[in-house]
């Protein structure tokens, strides 16, 4: 009965205060069945959109525990939010699964080893963009010594830990430095500029993708934009609050609200799609501080994808021609969330040389889905393999993904299936044209 | 049987995987797309006709009731275990078998979701007519239970007319193919099997027939002031002698909440806009889009648009096939009702439906097949009211007598299942009701397949 109790209290709490309303718009059409991966995957109505909100459902009624059973059922959601892009009753799928998860770490904080670990990466290393930099040299240190090399050959670390072993394999060969968040100002090249804006670095593109953050600014550089990079920023949060950590994400929030508000600007600019949905979403993260819910609400209106702050500009011209065959994967924070999925073909098509092969599911989600790669390792390396079929059967020499968790994901499925395929963020191959046909193109901002 | 012994024999057959047996699982199966609720005992998921054969063998020696399930997207009941015992879902047997474009037919595994047979024949510019609303999300096997229609069987016919033969599994496991791809001579069992909700046999593989695509497709959007002169439209439409391909029709209250969510370009003062889409030949389908657009504005529509390609065709549709769905951004439950009027009837059947809605107190949307007078209102309610959904089903109850007193019947589409089993003896004597029973004993020999289905309790007892 304790528990009936417990878990209605946190339901209570979370879900009918902030969602119950959306819990009850599903109205059991089960249009969302087929568009959610774990369903695909399985074929089992626990692991739909429309079975875990009716385990939310009966949980917030008292007709169910917080049983080992259910927080399986919820676990193994991606949060791909492939769901609500289709809902034509709206439920807000994301949120309500989110205030889920934030009850489920509150009533079952797992064991010591998983709360000392959650409590490192979440509250020890996230928010602190120094330490992140500090872990991101001794990482590369790690790489470079031939270490990282001879624990994937000797399978050492398999033996120690399958997830470190995981995580070993995932990370690619880290850039000698990270991508600094150092106020700097970066000019609009050529003509005054038309807009001015604010970069949002993120912290894993940071440390693994330093050479994306650049390629972004020298291209909104060259599209007339003087980009600002706030110092004071930090990781936006959406890994807390997608493993239920909403406390420690909305201290995040307010410190970025901070960072950014302080410059004149009219956008923020980002480049991860799992950021940029999160900082979209920061006036319904805050709306209940009474401080800051205004400024939130203000911040988010003014984040853009950079693929979306480009579309409506007639690209700069100047690009070089790049011949590639190509294929888009919709990074599921960009297309579900954000709903963007037009305006980053478009652009790849305005690049000469390119041509566009679409694969079978773009918008299927490809595993990664932020720390489910390690978490749930089994069902992410499925769709993993399905997605790498899927790439495999376009014949293309590179696949896009604007988004780094995708990157990660597919850059390790594309190795392990031995396919010679670049993965690219889209910037990358606009940077990269703009290089190929402007001498005037600077090579460093 | 005790539920632990079953549970082992079910493994024995299917895999430990694919039996659910723990309460918290068993909770997502007790629902379908409608108001009604059953809690299984246990859930199969079989993948060959063998272990479906087994299963139900098993659970006529025991006596247990089998309940088939799709995709449980059903909008009468028809797959809920009102009595318990084993739901066996056909979400694994999804395999499309054969696809013969030179005879135009496929055969389909029961858990094939619709429109998937439609992506899968595309290349050889083939299609499966019957489009349910659900269509992305509901099964062929599912379809085939229901007798399912969809807003293309207006010039077409339904699911009975698209299915050529069927293998099926009797309550005593036995196996057997009725209909098949050429013409059989003999009774229609095939027929028979369509539209029987589970009661007869589990349908494990389906033959139907492919359509050619047409050469041609014209939608229009009509939209008008008022509801009954949008009604007259398509009583117009159909007395000049054009049968569309789809005329379909929505009023104010689903215009709203379907804008919102879908932005299909419904025009928000619209009192009802009429989708009508003509589909052949290049010259006849301009020629009918002419007419059609000549007799619209004859009836007072204030505008007539056509989409210009294939994104605007799209679009226009998007609205209509979430229209369902995006009612429940209006309430947090409605009920969906599936009568059947002459075309003729269309307007005095609404007012009256609109005078029911008000004695009530409740709203209601409505959404339907104008073509061939199969109307779905859509009465908004909330379950969490104590006491409102035993008035929203008098109320429903009201509409659908009024559907018959005006020479009409309870359902086109979706099915008698349980919700609808009460008023049977509205359009049924007793006898035709004794009849019907007796065509299931011959099948079933009394085993309690899919049971609570069709008949009225009381009618159902004395088999």
């Amino acid at each position: 009965m304790a528990e009936v109790t417990k878990s209605r209290a946190l339901l209570s709490e979370g879900l009918q205060t902030q969602g119950e309303s959306g819990l009850y718009r599903c109205v059991n059409c089960g249009f969302c069945l087929n568009q959610c991966p774990t369903y695909i995957e399985l074929g089992l109505e626990t692991e739909s959109p429309r079975g875990r909100l009716s385990l939310m459902k009966a949980m917030s009624e008292g007709r169910l525990e917080l049983t080992k059973g259910v927080i399986g059922h919820l676990g193994l959601c991606l949060q791909c939010r492939a769901c609500e892009a289709v809902c034509p009753s709206g439920v807000p799928f994301g949120r309500l699964m989110e205030t889920a998860r934030a009850g489920i770490v509150q009533h079952q904080p797992g064991s010591l080893g998983t709360r000392l670990v959650r409590s490192i990466v979440f509250q020890g290393l996230l928010p602190h963009p120094r330490r992140l930099a500090l872990l991101a040299t001794l990482l590369r240190f790690y790489q470079r010594s031939g270490l990282g090399w001879a624990m994937e050959r000797t399978q050492v670390l398999r033996l120690l830990s399958p997830r470190l072993a995981r995580m070993n394999e995932i990370l690619p060969p880290l850039p000698g430095k990270p991508f600094s968040t150092d106020s700097r100002i970066v000019p609009s090249l050529g003509n005054k500029a038309q807009r001015k804006v604010a970069f949002f670095s993120g912290c894993v593109m940071s440390m693994i993708y330093a050479e994306v953050n650049e390629a972004t600014l020298r291209v909104l550089s060259k599209n007339g934009c003087e980009v600002v990079v706030p110092r004071e920023q930090v990781c936006c949060g959406a890994l807390h609050v997608h493993s239920g950590e909403r406390d420690i994400a909305k201290n995040m929030a307010r410190r970025n609200i901070d960072a950014f508000m302080g410059a004149e600007i009219d956008t923020v600019v980002v480049n991860s799609a799992g950021c940029g949905a999160l900082l979209k979403e920061y006036g319904v993260l805050l709306e209940d501080d009474p401080l800051y819910a205004h400024k939130a609400r203000h911040f988010a209106g003014m984040v853009k994808d950079v693929t979306e702050l480009l579309t409506p500009l007639p690209l700069e011209p100047g690009l070089g021609e790049i011949k590639k065959r190509v294929t888009y994967q919709d990074p599921c924070h960009l297309a579900h969330a954000q709903r963007i999925s037009q305006e980053p073909r478009q652009i790849l098509k305005s690049i000469p040389g390119i041509e566009l092969v679409e694969m079978e599911d773009a918008s299927l989600c490809c595993g990664a889905a932020g720390i489910y790669s390690i978490t749930q390792s089994e069902l992410s390396t499925r769709l993993l393999e399905r997605k790498v079929r899927n790439i495999a059967a376009t014949g293309v020499e590179v696949v896009v993904a604007p988004n780094p968790g995708c990157m990660l994901q597919l850059r390790l499925g594309l190795k392990r299936a031995g396919l010679n395929v670049r993965v690219a963020h889209l910037v990358e191959l606009l940077d990269e044209a703009y290089a190929r046909s402007t001498p005037t193109y600077p090579l460093k901002i | 049987m005790e539920k632990q012994r079953l549970v082992r024999e079910l493994v024995a057959i299917v895999g430990s995987k694919w039996v659910i047996s723990n309460p918290e699982d068993l909770l997502v199966f007790e629902y379908d797309g409608s108001v009604s609720r059953g809690l299984p005992d246990v859930v199969a998921l079989p993948s060959t006709v063998d272990e479906v054969s087994k299963i139900m063998r098993l659970a006529h020696q025991e006596g247990i009731p089998v309940v088939p399930r799709g995709s449980g997207t059903g909008l009468s009941g028809g797959s809920v275990p009102e009595s318990g015992g084993i739901v066996l879902a056909f979400t694994r047997m999804n395999h499309i078998l054969e696809i013969d474009p030179v005879n135009r037919l496929a055969v389909v595994e029961p858990g094939v979701v619709n429109i998937d047979l439609t992506s899968a024949t595309s290349k050889y510019s083939l299609h499966y007519v019957p489009d349910p609303s659900s269509q992305r999300a509901c099964t062929i096997g599912g379809n085939v239970a229901e007798n399912a229609g969809g807003p293309h069987c207006l010039a077409y016919g339904v699911t009975t007319n698209h299915v050529l033969g069927t293998e099926v599994v009797l309550a005593n496991g036995d196996v057997v193919w009725l209909g098949g791809k050429t013409c059989k001579p003999g009774y229609d069992l095939t027929g028979i099997i369509v539209g029987s909700e589970g009661t007869l046999g589990v349908v494990t593989k389906i033959i139907v027939r492919l359509m050619p695509d047409p050469e041609s497709i014209e939608t229009l959007l009509a939209i008008f002031k008022e509801m009954d002169k949008a009604a007259s439209a398509v009583s117009a439409i159909i007395a000049r002698g054009i049968i569309p391909a789809a005329l379909e029709m929505m009023d104010r209250l689903t215009i709203q909440a379907v804008e919102p969510a879908i932005h299909a370009g419904y025009p928000a003062e619209a009192g009802a806009v009429l989708l009508i889409e003509v589909e052949g030949l290049k010259e006849e389908v301009a020629e009918q889009a002419n007419d059609i657009e000549g007799i619209c504005s004859a009836e007072g529509a204030m505008e007539v648009r056509r989409a210009k390609n294939a994104l605007e065709k799209e679009r226009l549709w998007a609205g209509r096939k979430n229209a369902i769905g995006a009612i429940g951004r209006l309430s947090p439950n409605y009920y969906l009702l599936d009568g059947v009027v002459p075309r003729t009837k269309l307007v005095e059947v609404m007012r009256k439906m609109a005078d029911t809605g008000q004695r009530f107190g409740f709203q209601i949307c409505n959404v339907f097949h104008a073509g061939d007078g199969n109307i779905h209102p859509n009465i908004l309610f909330n379950t969490q009211v104590h006491g409102e959904t035993q008035r929203v089903l008098q109320a429903g109850a009201e509409i659908l007598k009024a559907c018959v007193d005006a020479g009409g019947t309870i359902t086109g589409e979706h099915g008698v299942g349980l919700e609808k089993r009460e008023y049977m003896p509205w359009i049924f004597s007793d006898e035709d009701l004794e009849a019907m029973v007796r065509l299931r004993v011959a099948f079933t020999h009394g085993a309690p397949l899919n049971p609570g289905k069709i008949f009225p309790p009381r009618k159902a007892r004395n088999e």
